[in-house]
């Protein structure tokens, strides 16, 4: 704020604009690495180094083993590969880094070579990365070859019908894995029921679970009413591990128990979690976030769930810190674990700002682009609202297209979509009520098949998920009974796939990094999909099926559409008496010249009018100025210059109006050059019919040699070419279609009124 | 090496029990080879403890997990279930139990 001249407090036009953007509504930190808030480096972070002796760690990260806490001890006993430490700890950050970055290192290397780095070490290597070589490093250190994708499915009633039709939708779409969670603890059964049928319908071999508190989410999985598990939390200081009610050793128990029934696993830490709790030790993000990774190698994990998650408003606000969750999930990969990264939770109110956070990720592909797309409306996602939703979907799948990218999603019709919803609504329904949980009519099916999401549902009784979840508990309910409901009551090939996912426990492929299953059932995981990719020519490259996938839109329209569009559109108007045009001597007189194709194929402009209104609207001007209208049609040419001043060369006046049929209009003037002109509306779909009648007033001043005020070209902020521009070239192409090498024509035409 | 995979007609005509679909300490030792094969020995040693609860149920398995959570168990109890797991021929976990207790007693993560 300033004092101007007038003595009035005021602030600059423009600051007070910024104030209104979105981004304002973002808090945004000082560095501060007293309370950890720093990302890549504080100062409080430790130097890297480790001594071994007799075969056992006495020294970590500038650490004597007597000062270690527990998760030093558990990294330092079971996370680093001694046998390549000496060799890795020896090598410079950058020699390192660019290791990562060099296609003549192979990516198997890179990977053997991180397994002898402490957290200290690891994290100043990544450090050292560009974003734009964050970007490759992504890409070439996954271990899965084929991105995937993960779903956020949940809703605030935690209503069974809509929980499974919106699994079934997410399918749909391509998720591979869809993860549920509860506003209402004790729904938690009632919901991994959902899920595990919603999954099944459609297509097969979609992964689900239930992020619950740890004891519960291992009973459901212990169920079979989850197929994987995620929220097995680690956290990068001893503090903040203690407050989660765990330890190391606590956690690599429940992770084997977790295999020991053949279920996929993943743990879940990212960087901020530690700031939050107030228990950062002084340390970056990244660090802290170093050593959960190699504590979640150490522990046996297959994968990691990082980049962020709970703690990302924290990081975002902090200088780097972005960049700082992109270095989280190359950390993961480096150490040839499974990468579910991030992008799960909202990082802004800016729509560029929350989208630049995941483009990384987008651009590179990653095990699973995001640990939770929000495959809900923002208001239905009980995790809090993801960095993308459902209100994006059709965003994503045009970022895919227009990157040529698999970020894992495909574009659903409108039908297939309603046909697994209803099915997945159905199928619950029919389960639920024959396994005596819960009771459902038609209407309530109904609404849940068209709902948008929750808010859609009348008020029903909101004890509903509770209640079946009580019954499911007291029953003993488990997989199989929810096979045998579904074969009973007629959806046998839902309780075929659920059984397949039943039997994927019996030899335990899935368990091994990056698992998910494609749509036949193989597993895709690190071992039967490796990523290959050491430049150009190697790693992921879709197939043509899924190209063709990624290039489909719904929203593209075609030439033919367009003629069809034009076709509907024809006007009563009648062109009559057209023959040779010859050159008018009348001095009041201009000469409308119009495109080949106007009023024989083409009848409607870009902006929505019909050539009958156009036309009239421009003679109507003319009238109004004091002069006549003639109309020529020139074959010649689609150019609007070579049009008008066709016109104006045949017009006895000398001045002419050129017009497209896509509405495009201009003055033009006998003795100019062709691509000069006196008046031109060149924004078709923004061209009102007053300004088609100002042009013809216009030209007709002109005719008698007086002087305009020029009608000014419509402006407007929008992104109007993204908007038109598709159709301006099937219009072209129409116009064209038209052209042949005839003199120019005169016409009269009929049924303008 | 095939596992036998459950048809739905066995799982419809009610032939087949919940606790009679395993995962069998082969499979799991076969998933340990092939992560050892492939450098991660971590992973390797999880499958191989993960062999071992296989014959643990599933109430046991929850109230181990529960004596490994901070503050529990003292280092009596601690030992005492090592025993009992080695005991029950599942040493590696009992293994881990045994390195938990030392750790804790330096931590302070003991049952005082």
């Amino acid at each position: 704020m300033a004092t101007d001249r007038a003595g009035e407090e005021r602030t600059l036009g423009r600051f007070e604009r910024l104030a209104e953007q979105r981004v304002h509504l973002d808090g945004f930190a000082l560095e501060d690495p007293e309370l950890g808030l720093v990302a890549l480096h504080s100062p409080f972070d430790p130097e890297p180094s480790l001594v071994v002796r007799d075969g056992l760690v006495v020294e970590m990260d500038s650490k004597q083993r007597d000062e270690f806490d527990t998760i030093d001890f558990y990294i330092a006993d079971h996370g680093i590969d001694l046998e390549m430490a000496p060799i890795s700890m020896s090598l410079s950050d950058e020699t390192i880094a660019r290791r990562i970055l060099s296609m003549d290192t192979p990516r198997g290397e890179v990977a053997v070579l991180t397994s002898g780095l402490t957290p200290a070490k690891l994290a100043r290597v990544v450090a050292l990365l560009r974003p734009h070589e964050l970007i490759y490093c992504l890409a070439r250190m996954r271990v899965r070859r084929t991105p995937s994708n993960q779903a956020h499915v949940t809703n605030l009633l935690d209503d069974p019908l809509l929980l499974a039709a919106d699994s079934a939708t997410a399918v749909a779409y391509g998720f591979r894995e869809l993860e549920t969670t509860v506003p209402v603890l004790e729904d938690a059964p009632s919901n991994a029921v959902a899920l595990l049928i919603g999954s099944q319908v459609g297509r097969a071999g979609a992964i689900t679970q239930c992020s619950v508190e740890e004891a519960m989410e291992l009973e459901l999985g212990l169920r079979g009413l989850t197929t994987y598990a995620e929220t097995i939390s680690l956290y990068g200081t001893e503090q903040v591990f203690v407050d989660g009610d765990d330890t190391p050793w606590s956690k690599a128990f429940l992770i084997s128990a977790y295999a020991s029934r053949g279920i996929k696993l993943r743990v879940t830490s990212g960087g901020g979690a530690e700031v939050l709790m107030g228990a950062a030790e002084r340390c970056s993000t990244l660090y802290l976030e170093s050593r959960c990774v190699s504590l979640a190698r150490a522990v046996g994990s297959q994968g990691v769930q990082n980049g962020g998650i709970d703690g990302v408003g924290v990081v975002g606000s902090i200088p780097n810190g972005m960049r700082s969750l992109i270095c989280e999930n190359l950390m993961v990969m480096m150490r040839n674990m499974e990468s579910c990264s991030g992008n799960d939770t909202l990082v802004s109110e800016s729509d560029i700002r929350r989208t630049a956070r995941t483009m990384p990720t987008f651009f590179a592909g990653s095990d699973f682009l995001f640990s939770g797309y929000g495959s809900i409306p923002r208001y239905d996602n009980m995790f809090g609202p993801s960095n993308f939703n459902a209100e994006d979907l059709d965003d994503f799948l045009v970022l895919q297209r227009d990157w040529g990218v698999d970020g894992g999603l495909r574009a659903v019709e409108h039908d297939e979509a309603l046909r697994v919803r209803v099915r997945a609504a159905q199928a619950t329904r029919a389960v639920y009520e024959h396994l005596g949980l819960a009771h459902f009519d038609d209407y309530h099916v109904n609404e849940v098949v068209y709902a948008s999401g929750s808010k859609d549902l009348s008020p029903r009784d909101q004890r509903l998920a509770q209640v079946a979840s009580q019954r499911i508990v007291e029953k003993g309910i488990t997989a199989l009974d929810v096979i045998r409901a579904l074969h009973a009551t007629g959806f046998g090939v839902e309780a075929g796939r659920v059984l397949a996912m039943v039997n994927a426990r019996l030899d335990g492929d899935y368990l091994q990094p990056a698992a998910i299953f494609d749509e036949e059932m193989n597993v895709l995981s690190s071992l039967t999909d490796p990523n290959d990719d050491d430049g150009p020519g190697t790693g992921y490259w879709p197939s043509s099926d899924r190209r063709a996938e990624i290039a489909f839109s719904p929203l593209a329209g075609s030439v033919q559409s367009l003629q069809g569009e034009q076709k509907a559109a024809t006007h009563r108007l009648r062109v009559i008496n057209e023959g040779p045009a010859v050159t008018g001597v009348d001095p009041s007189e201009v000469v409308i010249g119009v495109s080949p194709a106007l009023a024989r194929s083409m009848w409607v402009s870009s902006g929505g009018h019909n050539v009958a209104d156009m036309l009239r609207e421009i003679l109507a001007g003319l009238e109004e100025g004091g002069s006549t209208g003639r109309l020529v049609r020139v074959h010649r040419s689609i150019d609007l210059g070579v049009i008008g001043l066709t016109a104006a060369k045949l017009s006895g006046s000398g001045i002419g109006i050129g017009l497209q049929a896509k509405g495009t209009v201009l003055i033009h003037q006998r003795d100019l050059p062709p691509l000069a002109n006196l008046e031109l509306l060149s924004m078709a779909p923004l061209i009102s019919l007053e300004m088609y009648r100002g042009i013809g007033r216009n030209a007709a001043i002109r005719a008698r040699g007086g002087r305009t005020i020029p009608i000014r070209n419509p402006y407007t902020n929008e992104a109007i070419t993204a908007r038109y521009h598709a159709t301006t070239v099937a219009m072209v192409a129409m116009e064209r279609m038209a052209t042949s090498d005839e003199d120019p024509t005169e016409f009269e035409i009929t049924g303008l009124e | 090496m095939t596992v036998r995979k459950w048809r739905l007609e066995e799982v419809v005509a009610g032939d087949v029990l919940w606790s009679d679909i395993r995962i069998g300490p082969a499979q799991l030792q076969r998933q340990a080879d092939t992560a050892r094969a492939a450098g991660n020995g971590q992973l390797a040693e999880n499958f191989e403890r993960a062999a071992e609860l296989v014959s643990v149920d599933d109430v046991r398995l929850l109230a181990i997990y529960e004596a490994l959570r901070p503050g529990r168990s003292s280092a009596r109890d601690l030992e005492l279930l090592a025993t009992e797991l080695e005991r029950d021929a599942v040493p590696m976990c009992a293994r881990l139990v045994r390195e938990a207790s030392t750790v804790y007693l330096r931590r302070g993560l003991l049952k005082s």
